[in-house]
Order: C-alpha cells, then sequence, then structure tokens
C-alpha cells in the first residue's frame, strides 16, 4: 500500500476584488510515495510545493482530486494521527516552553498521559533540546525552533512525516542536523515527504524526487536515474530563434526568449550542431558541459522563461 | 474528543495568562482603592449604591473589553502566525478548535470575574458597613455580567471568522453598544408604524439584549430579582451564544486558510 496517493489534485483560486481573475496553483497532479522512502518535492518558490502540502494537511481545500494516505481518505480527521507536519517558517505558541509545546501538541494527537510523560524528554534527546528546559520558544534560536518543529511533526510517532521547507533560512550547522534528523526518520522506518529548493539537500537525501514548476508535475524519479538523464550532455545558448526549426531535432526541447534560444544537446551532437548553428548565422553564446547533477535536471525542467515544445 | 477540546480551552486560558491579559486585574483594584475613600464623605446609603454601580460597571466593561480584544485575534492570530497549522494537520476537527477557543476565553472571563468579585466585595467591607443580606443579591448581578462575556465571546468569535480583527472589534462594539439599548429598541418599535415597525422589531430581537442582563442599577437598591429572569437570563445567553458559536463553525469549516 502507498504512502501516499495523490490522483488529480487541483487548486485555483480567484484573486482581485473588482476584476475577478482565475489563477491555477496546483494543475491536476498524480503522485505515488511508497512507504519508508524519503520523497523530495522540489521547486522554485511559487511553483506550487507548499499548495500541495495544504491541500493534504486539510488546511486549503483542493478545487477537484482526491487523495489518500495509507489506503485512506486524506480528509479523514483519524489518518492525521498517522501524519506528522512541519510548515514552512513555522511560528510556534512562543509563550510556551519546548515540554509544553510536546504535551499540547501530543494531547491534540491522542497521546495517552503516560506515553507523553515518557516520549517527550526523549524526543527532546534527540532533537538536542535537552537542555532547554522551562525556556519559552521566545528566546529559541531559528535552528533550536527549526528542531522543536521536528519534535512536534514526530511527538505522536507517526508513519508518515511532512515537511515544507525544513532547511530553509538555516545555517550549515542547523541544516547539517536537520538532515540527520531526517535520515534517522528513515531509519526508524518513516516515510518523509519533504519540499525543498535547495537541491544539494535533496541529492543527499532523497530516494526519489519530483519537480514541480508554475503547478505543473515536470518530472519524477529516482535521483540516479534522473541525474544521468543530464550526464553528457552541454547547455548550449545561441542567438537567433530562425535557426531552431535547423537544429530542432538535435536539441529537442529548447526554451525562447525574444531571439535568445536555450537547449540541451547530447555532446556527441555538439559540433554538428555547432556547424548547423554557424551555417544559420547564428550567434552563438555559450556552450556548457553538464555533469548529471540534480541541479542540471532541476535547471533543465524549470526554466522561468517561455517554454517552446518543438 | 473531549481531550482535544480541553487541550485546546486549556491552551488558550494559559496564552491569555501569560499574555498578562489579568494584568487588568490590578488596574479594577487600583480603580476600587482609589475610589472608596471618597465615598466616606458621602451619606452612609448613598455610599453603597455608588461603590455598587461603579464596582459592578467597571467589572462589566473590562470583561467586554477582553473578551473583544482577545476574542478579535482568537481565529486570525493563529492563521496569520500559521500555529493554526499544525492543529489541523493533526486529528482536530475544525469545530473542535473553535469550541475549545471559545471555551478557553470564557474560561478566562469567568476567573477575571471571580477575582474583581472578590476585590469588589472586599472593597464593600472596606467601606465600613460590613456584611449585609443584600450583598448575596449582588451575586446575580455578578451572574448576569458573566452571562454577558459568554454572550460577547461568541458574537466577537462569529466576526473574527470572516473579517479582518479591526472590523472584528468595530463591529463587535457596535453590536453591544445597540444590545445596550436594546430595550429602548423595542419601545421604539412599538410606537412606529409598516416597514420601520417590523426593521426595528427584527433588529431588536437579532441584536444581544444586554439591557436584560443589566442589572446593575437594581442590586444596587437593594431590588430582589426575579427567578424568571434568571432562568430566561440564562437560558437566553446559551442559546444565543450557541447559535453564534454554530454560525463561526459554519464560516471556519468552509474557509481556506491562505
Amino acid at each position: 500500500m502507498p504512502a501516499v496517493e495523490i490522483s488529480g489534485l487541483t487548486k485555483s483560486y480567484t484573486a482581485g476584488f473588482f476584476r475577478q481573475k482565475r489563477i491555477t496553483a496546483l494543475q491536476p497532479l498524480h503522485l505515488t510515495i511508497e512507504e519508508g522512502e524519503i520523497f523530495g518535492f522540489l521547486g522554485p518558490n511559487g511553483a506550487g510545493k507548499t499548495t500541495t502540502l495544504k491541500l493534504l494537511m486539510g488546511i486549503v481545500f483542493p478545487t477537484a482530486g482526491s487523495a489518500k494516505i495509507l489506503g485512506r481518505d486524506f480528509r479523514d480527521p483519524d489518518v492525521r494521527k498517522e501524519i506528522g507536519f512541519l510548515p514552512e517558517q513555522p511560528y510556534f505558541y512562543d509563550y510556551l516552553s519546548a515540554p509544553e509545546l510536546l504535551d499540547y501538541y501530543a494531547q491534540l494527537s491522542g497521546v495517552p498521559r503516560e506515553e507523553r510523560r515518557k516520549r517527550i524528554p526523549l524526543l527532546l534527546e534527540q532533537t538536542g533540546l535537552a537542555d532547554a528546559g522551562r525556556k519559552q520558544l521566545r528566546k529559541f534560536s531559528k535552528g533550536m525552533l527549526q528542531r522543536v518543529g521536528i519534535a512536534q511533526a514526530m511527538i505522536h510517532n507517526p508513519r508518515i512525516v511532512f515537511l515544507d521547507e525544513p532547511m530553509s533560512g538555516l545555517d550549515p550547522v542547523g541544516r547539517r542536523e536537520i538532515r540527520e534528523l531526517i535520515l534517522t526518520l528513515k531509519r526508524d522506518g518513516k516515510t518523509v515527504f519533504f519540499s525543498t529548493h535547495i537541491l544539494s539537500d535533496a541529492e543527499a537525501l532523497c530516494d526519489r524526487v519530483a519537480v514541480i514548476h508554475k503547478g505543473v508535475l515536470r518530472g519524477i524519479g529516482v535521483v540516479e536515474d534522473l541525474k544521468s538523464q543530464t550526464a553528457d550532455k552541454s547547455e548550449i545558448i545561441w542567438q537567433g530563434a530562425h535557426a531552431l526549426a535547423a537544429v530542432s531535432a538535435m536539441v529537442g526541447k529548447a526554451h525562447v526568449t525574444g531571439e535568445v534560444v536555450r537547449g540541451v544537446v547530447n555532446s556527441p551532437e555538439l559540433d554538428q550542431l555547432l556547424e548547423k548553428l554557424r551555417r544559420e548565422k547564428a550567434r552563438l553564446i555559450s556552450v556548457t558541459p553538464l555533469h548529471g547533477a540534480l541541479e542540471d535536471y532541476f535547471v533543465a525542467h524549470t526554466s522561468e522563461r517561455e517554454a517552446v515544445q518543438r | 474528543m473531549m481531550s482535544r477540546l480541553s487541550a485546546v480551552t486549556f491552551n488558550t486560558f494559559r496564552e491569555a495568562v501569560r499574555d498578562r491579559v489579568l494584568y487588568n486585574l490590578i488596574l479594577f483594584v487600583l480603580l476600587l482603592l482609589a475610589i472608596t475613600p471618597l465615598f466616606g464623605q458621602i451619606s452612609i446609603g448613598l455610599e453603597r449604591i455608588i461603590l455598587i454601580n461603579v464596582g459592578l460597571s467597571a467589572m462589566s466593561l473590562f470583561g467586554i473589553v477582553i473578551a473583544i480584544l482577545v476574542g478579535i485575534g482568537l481565529v486570525s492570530r493563529e492563521i496569520e502566525k500559521k500555529t493554526l497549522y499544525t492543529i489541523l494537520s493533526r486529528p482536530v476537527r475544525r469545530w473542535e478548535f473553535i469550541t475549545g477557543k471559545y471555551c478557553g476565553l470564557v474560561m478566562t472571563l469567568t476567573v477575571n470575574a471571580v477575582m474583581m468579585a472578590t476585590g469588589f466585595y472586599l472593597a464593600l467591607l472596606i467601606t465600613g458597613h460590613g456584611w449585609q443580606a443584600a450583598d448575596a443579591r449582588l451575586l446575580v448581578a455578578i451572574y448576569f455580567i458573566i452571562l454577558q462575556f459568554f454572550i460577547m465571546t461568541a458574537i466577537t468569535l462569529l466576526f473574527s471568522a470572516f473579517t479582518t480583527p479591526v472590523f472584528s472589534a468595530i463591529f463587535a462594539f457596535s453590536l453591544f453598544v445597540i444590545g445596550s439599548f436594546s430595550e429602548d429598541l423595542r419601545n421604539f418599535a412599538a410606537l412606529t408604524q409598516g416597514l420601520t415597525k417590523w426593521l426595528v422589531t427584527a433588529t431588536a430581537y437579532l441584536v444581544p439584549n444586554f439591557s436584560s442582563l443589566n442589572v446593575i442599577s437594581q442590586a444596587a437598591h437593594d431590588v430582589p430579582v426575579d427567578g424568571r429572569l434568571i432562568a430566561f437570563n440564562t437560558l437566553y445567553a446559551v442559546f444565543y451564544s450557541m447559535a453564534a458559536i454554530a454560525a463561526s463553525i459554519v464560516i471556519f469549516e468552509r474557509r481556506n486558510l491562505k
């Protein structure tokens, strides 16, 4: 049974008061996440990552589509006993101390008193907050708050943990701590679904990733497979859109902005392509070899420029 | 369900206490201490009447102001600061959250009222007339003040479920003022005809009837309050609050939290 199964989840909303405009934040999304994997949900800011998580958490309602979490409808409040969630840039009740906050969230998740008493100190220890004592959260650093955030997502021992940009705004040490916590979750058999735009984190942690851009799923797969898609390829940028027709078979998908064209070509075909561009009197701007990094795949699928399918 | 409800309730109460909402009690005590010496210069009978009027009116006003000021942020603050995200991603129903928030603020206001009432009774003793049987009757006026808090909190919560805190405060306070004159509105309706009569009557019945919950003057003059009024006011406050909370829940259940 998949941990999460998203079937055509869509979200659009209207903006503006007098002249209302319909904006689609998420095009029908189909996604399956298996139990026990660390799944990275990648995309630039405003891609639709947070919207997807808000939909799954019941914070906003979908325009269409549905989802299943551990085989049950995602709107069923009882299924939430099995999930933990860390929102992006979280803010917690700053008048509480870390143990008080965890106790409150544990009560809301239906954890019995005896279990709370055992689990809270254990989790504080695990997240490196054992020394925080009765200090109120308003005195916590950003890194400590993020660790409290992870602790509250784990307090009821859920099977799936959703983390929205868990490394955002953290210094390298903080990011490393959170990375280690995520790996601990995997070791404990949890499924981790986390959104990020920090590709090195995704590359280091994820079993599989999906790339989303402008509300559309652009790609999904095992990290190594996705990386290999850009191996032995080069990115080429030239001026002269008229030349595209002559080389379209070689560059596949190209991004055109005015007269500037950006495309990816198999390195063995590079000489041939350059020759054709010369003949078409296009002006070469740059040629950059791609090394099969996740970043190359990400950039190739999330260009801000208007994409032109050829 | 009960554990989730009580968790939200107690956390709301704890938030109010730690945000120093109960510090208003100090102001209340200072007010009573400031006015008490003045009564020594007034005749014995008037002294008690003035103290009761000032003390109970201050108690009512302080509570109403807290109900509005805290009530407008009950939901909006949780949305704005995104603390609600970590609540709704748990097995917490939206109605449980709203009801818990309401109970938490009502609990805060009740504790506040009990403490103010204690200070008020102490002031009555200090003014030197000693304990009188009539003093027990003042409890009815205090009970009605607490019922006002029940209604006012529910109304503020209703407004805060769909509008901004500033508008919620304006609407809630306006409704409190209009509700305090609801008896006058009804009397006015009796003098009018046609559409005006219909409109004024509808308004008079729709706004909370705070006039019948205000027996401060009656209490100050030792006029006993009819038992039927106590029963009626209790039922009225319960049903009015329940209707306002139900409306808040209906709105909140459909709300997309951006």
